[in-house]
């Protein structure tokens, strides 16, 4: 229903035109006019080379955090979390600080060194290449995410026996773990994929000043004055489609390899040892981690405490001026800091809520329709969040359900946003727990309710919470439905920010920003400190 | 002529045509008469406790503006709510449809949109006392929908450490020369009220082929006027194509290393109307807002704080700002802009691609 409703709308409009006729011209415009060819053209490139880089860079640093001897793993793992964390959309104004031909901090310090000219510069961040570089700095933790969880999995007898029958180290990680961490690479690089193609922020902030529009932007577009809505949707289906069809290859590979992860009692997997080498991997990723971490917060906390955010601050002329700005001037930062977290929480509750129910439905088949069920909950992955937009705001600004305006139409967007993933958790974590303790719960008589709630919820406490945790997170970084979907009561931050980007007001951003990143990492804490919670980490997501 | 201050008559006379503007509507119902501030206006309107306030004035200003009306009427939040002049268009437009009226009191950098909502009926009719017994007669609406809230130029600038004075250009005809290729930037007139009413002014005086050639320049396109003038402080560009004037003040007056130049051809005006809707949530906060607005007190503010230009009487504008009789402006034309506005937008965005 949820998920059913706007997408009709969406197919609904694509075929008619504004009178209500049934037309095709919305699809003829489509494929004729270059203004919509090369979006998708460009949208297609930019999302194929982020997938690749992200598979490069993520599954290597995946392994050597999962199977080495590295130093510093699990530090490693959280500065991984914290580019998670990090919203697409921040990490591309950061990175407007940083890397700008002309005002960027580290063109201004490749000048300052090698004492060039004043128009030459090391980056142009407002290129399709600086796009894809910042795309996927916040894309490349899902695949580490996955490639590291599937390598902890992985038992290490499969490797043993490898070893115990000769081959080298490097032998058995080309033939034994390489082949075996693949299909998680694979759904990784998928991930990567449709996380590139779906983006909305970073293209519009990046893209738009170049000259460009992707898929996304070019949609957004067309709602600005005077809004084509039909058109609008005619575009959105061909992420729609793309999705699916890559959906579907992905089920069709991982279909025939999947058995491989299957494993029985695991030992614990064996850790490579790397010799002198650990050291240079590590340092090799602290590089890599520079991009999307260290350097981003840098230039943000400079921008936030500078006058000018092109100068690097020093102590003569540090101010406050923009933490006051926004907390004493800016009207709309009050609201906007309710909004999100009232939707963050709700959002959270509610689809850590439903994930649950409709996971322990489908994973012990408690009812008839469980495996249509459990297609549902999945379903709305292959609809990108802006797409999603325009579909919720052709279905709820009319009768019979009038959402539009109130903070329930975004409510829908993100628990809808959330649902797959946090369906996919926990019905893997329901797997793993035993049904003889239901069992034994039932047969004591307890209904089936009481006993998930008095049985199973507390075996699954960590997937429940990381599963919270990460729709929390998630909510937060969100842009692209709200951006759709927002009125000037319901604004929530993303959107905010992406406002004051769009009057230049980088110092109040950066301020905004920074605050958005303490409060969603506290959150994170906090929940995992309560007593009896137990200590989470977002690596299972 | 109080120094400083300019009416209609200036800028007629400074670019020398009659022009049909938003103004210039045939008498029909006669405005109402003209609110004074009240103690049972001040009452009803604490009563409400909060007025909305849609506007694209930049949002130090705009919030500078509530501060200011928070700090004479404790008990009446103001909430700014600030976008591009077409986005507070189309969001408003969106919101009705959805039968949703949050916006109390608006203000827009491109006039044409009053045109549209007299025309919808969406404005209510009201008459501050400070419009009725200060403000030019061109500068108010007859049936007292509306009246000028401020005026702004756009304009050309440059960054004094990126290019010396004698190096900088000084006409729109000079922006097209090879030298700025890749080192200006401009905004979008799909985002900004101001950019959408000087692109008219500009493609009706100097034609398009002056943006067909700008196009081919490689000029950074951002969406807000306000933001060339803050890429310029950065040292992102050498030179912006357009831009707020009142953003260049803000900035220069600071300290900051920014140039304004104002072109032979004539600079684009952009007059900004205040209105209340007539289903404002908060409909008596709306009217001291909208009186509160047209004071001298807050034009004072607006002029000296916020660089824009006022039509009252009473505002003294700051020395070292170049007085507006002195600069040639293009002829504003809101009627023309109303009716082409779809037009320049695509027409805009085959040349500049977004």
């Amino acid at each position: 229903m949820l998920i059913l409703l706007p997408l009709s709308w969406l197919v609904y409009y694509s075929f008619h035109d504004r009178a209500g006729g049934f037309t095709l011209a919305n699809f003829a415009q489509l494929v004729t006019d270059p203004t919509f060819l090369d979006p998708l053209i460009t949208t297609v490139i930019l999302a194929t080379s982020s997938a690749i880089i992200c598979c490069v860079v993520a599954a290597p640093m995946g392994w050597l955090v999962a199977r080495t001897d590295m130093p510093l793993r699990r530090t490693v793992r959280a500065l991984v979390t914290a580019s998670f964390v990090t919203p697409p959309f921040l990490g591309a104004i950061a990175w407007e600080l940083l890397a700008a031909p002309n005002s960027g901090l580290l063109n201004q310090a490749f000048r300052a060194i090698t004492g060039a000219e004043q128009d030459e510069y090391l980056f142009d961040i407002y290129s399709l290449p600086g796009l894809i570089f910042v795309i996927a700095c916040y894309t490349f933790p899902y695949v580490f995410v996955l490639v590291a969880n599937a390598l902890d999995r992985i038992p290490g007898d499969l490797e043993d026996a490898s070893s115990i029958l000769g081959a080298s180290v490097w032998t058995t990680a080309r033939r034994v773990t390489v082949p075996l961490a693949m299909p998680a690479v694979l759904a990784g690089a998928l991930i990567a994929f449709l996380q590139a193609m779906t983006l909305f922020g970073s293209p519009a902030i990046l893209a738009l000043p170049a000259g460009f529009h992707t898929m996304t932007t070019k949609i957004w577009s067309l709602f600005q004055y005077p809004p084509n809505p039909e058109l609008a949707a005619a575009a959105s289906l061909p992420l729609l489609v793309l999705t699916i069809l890559l959906l579907r290859a992905e089920s069709f590979v991982l279909g025939r390899r999947g058995y491989s992860v299957v494993g029985g009692r695991q030992g614990n997997p064996r850790l490579v040892s790397l010799g002198r080498w650990k050291w240079a991997a590590l340092a090799v990723v602290f590089i890599v981690l520079l991009n999307p971490v260290f350097l981003p917060y840098g230039a943000l906390l400079n921008a936030a405490f500078s006058p000018v955010a092109s100068q690097f601050v020093s102590l003569g002329t540090l101010t406050l001026h923009n933490v006051e700005f926004v907390f004493f001037e800016l009207s709309a930062t009050k609201l906007a800091f309710e909004n999100t977290l009232i939707l963050c929480t709700a959002a959270a509750t509610i689809g850590t809520v439903m994930a649950v129910v409709i996971a322990y439905m489908t994973a012990r088949k408690a009812i008839a329709w469980h495996k249509a069920l459990g297609f549902l909950a999945t379903a709305p992955v292959a609809v990108p969040g802006i797409v999603l937009g325009v579909g919720l705001f052709l279905s709820y600004t009319r009768p019979p359900f009038v959402l539009y305006g109130t903070l329930w139409i975004l409510l829908i967007a993100f628990v809808t946003i959330a649902l797959p993933s946090a369906y996919q958790q926990l019905y893997s974590a329901f797997r793993v727990v035993n049904p003889d303790l239901e069992e034994a719960s039932r047969i004591l008589g307890a209904t089936r309710l009481g006993t998930l709630a008095r049985i199973t919820a507390p075996l699954l406490r960590t997937s429940v919470i990381a599963t919270w945790c990460f729709i929390f997170v998630g909510v937060i970084r969100e842009l692209s439905a709200a951006i759709m979907l927002f009125t000037s009561e319901t604004k929530v931050i993303s959107v905010l920010i992406f406002d004051l980007n769009e009057s230049g007001d980088l110092g109040a951003i950066a301020v905004l920003g920074l605050i958005m990143l303490i409060v969603t990492f506290a959150v994170v804490v906090l929940i995992n400190r309560i007593p009896g919670f137990g200590g989470v980490r977002l690596r299972n997501t | 002529m109080a120094a400083g201050t300019f009416s209609r008559r200036d800028m007629l006379k400074a670019s020398g045509a009659a022009a049909m503007t938003v103004f210039a509507s045939p008498l029909r119902a006669a405005a109402p008469e003209p609110t004074a501030i009240t103690p049972a206006l001040i009452d009803a309107a604490t009563k409400e406790g909060k007025v909305i306030f849609y506007t694209s004035i930049d949002l130090p200003i705009s919030e500078k503006i509530a501060k200011a009306f928070e700090a004479k009427y404790p008990g009446i939040a103001v909430r700014v709510e600030r976008t591009g002049a077409e986005r507070v268009f189309q969001r408003i437009g969106q919101e009705y449809a959805s039968n949703i009226h949050a916006v109390d009191v608006v203000n827009s950098s491109d006039a044409s949109h009053f045109i549209v909502w007299r025309r919808d009926g969406l404005l209510a009719p009201f008459v501050p006392e400070d419009v009725a017994k200060h403000y030019p007669a061109d500068q108010k609406d007859a049936d007292g929908l509306f009246a000028g809230f401020r005026a702004g130029l756009s304009v050309i600038g440059y960054n004094t450490n990126l290019v010396k004075a004698a190096d900088a250009p000084t006409s729109f005809a000079d922006l097209l020369e090879p030298k700025w290729a890749g080192k200006m930037v401009k905004a979008h007139p799909g985002y900004s009220g101001t950019i959408m009413t000087a692109t008219y002014e500009m493609s009706r005086d100097l034609g398009w082929g002056y943006f067909e050639k700008l196009a081919k320049q490689r000029v950074m396109q951002v969406q807000s006027s306000a933001d060339p003038p803050k890429k310029l402080a950065l040292g992102e560009r050498a030179v912006m194509a357009d831009g707020n004037e009142y953003s260049m003040f803000q900035i220069k007056e600071s300290g900051g290393p920014v140039e304004i130049v104002y072109p032979p051809e004539g600079t684009p005006l952009i007059v900004g109307p205040n209105g209340i809707f007539k289903a404002a949530p908060n409909p008596n906060a709306a009217r001291l807002f909208q009186c509160f607005c047209f004071t001298a007190e807050c034009q004072q503010l607006v002029s000296d704080f916020g660089g824009l230009r006022s039509f009252h009487p009473d505002v003294k504008e700051k020395p070292g700002r170049k007085p507006f009789r002195d600069i040639k402006v293009m002829t504003e034309d809101a009627a023309a802009v109303e009716k082409n506005a779809e037009a320049i937008r695509a027409h805009y965005t085959k040349l500049f691609r977004v």
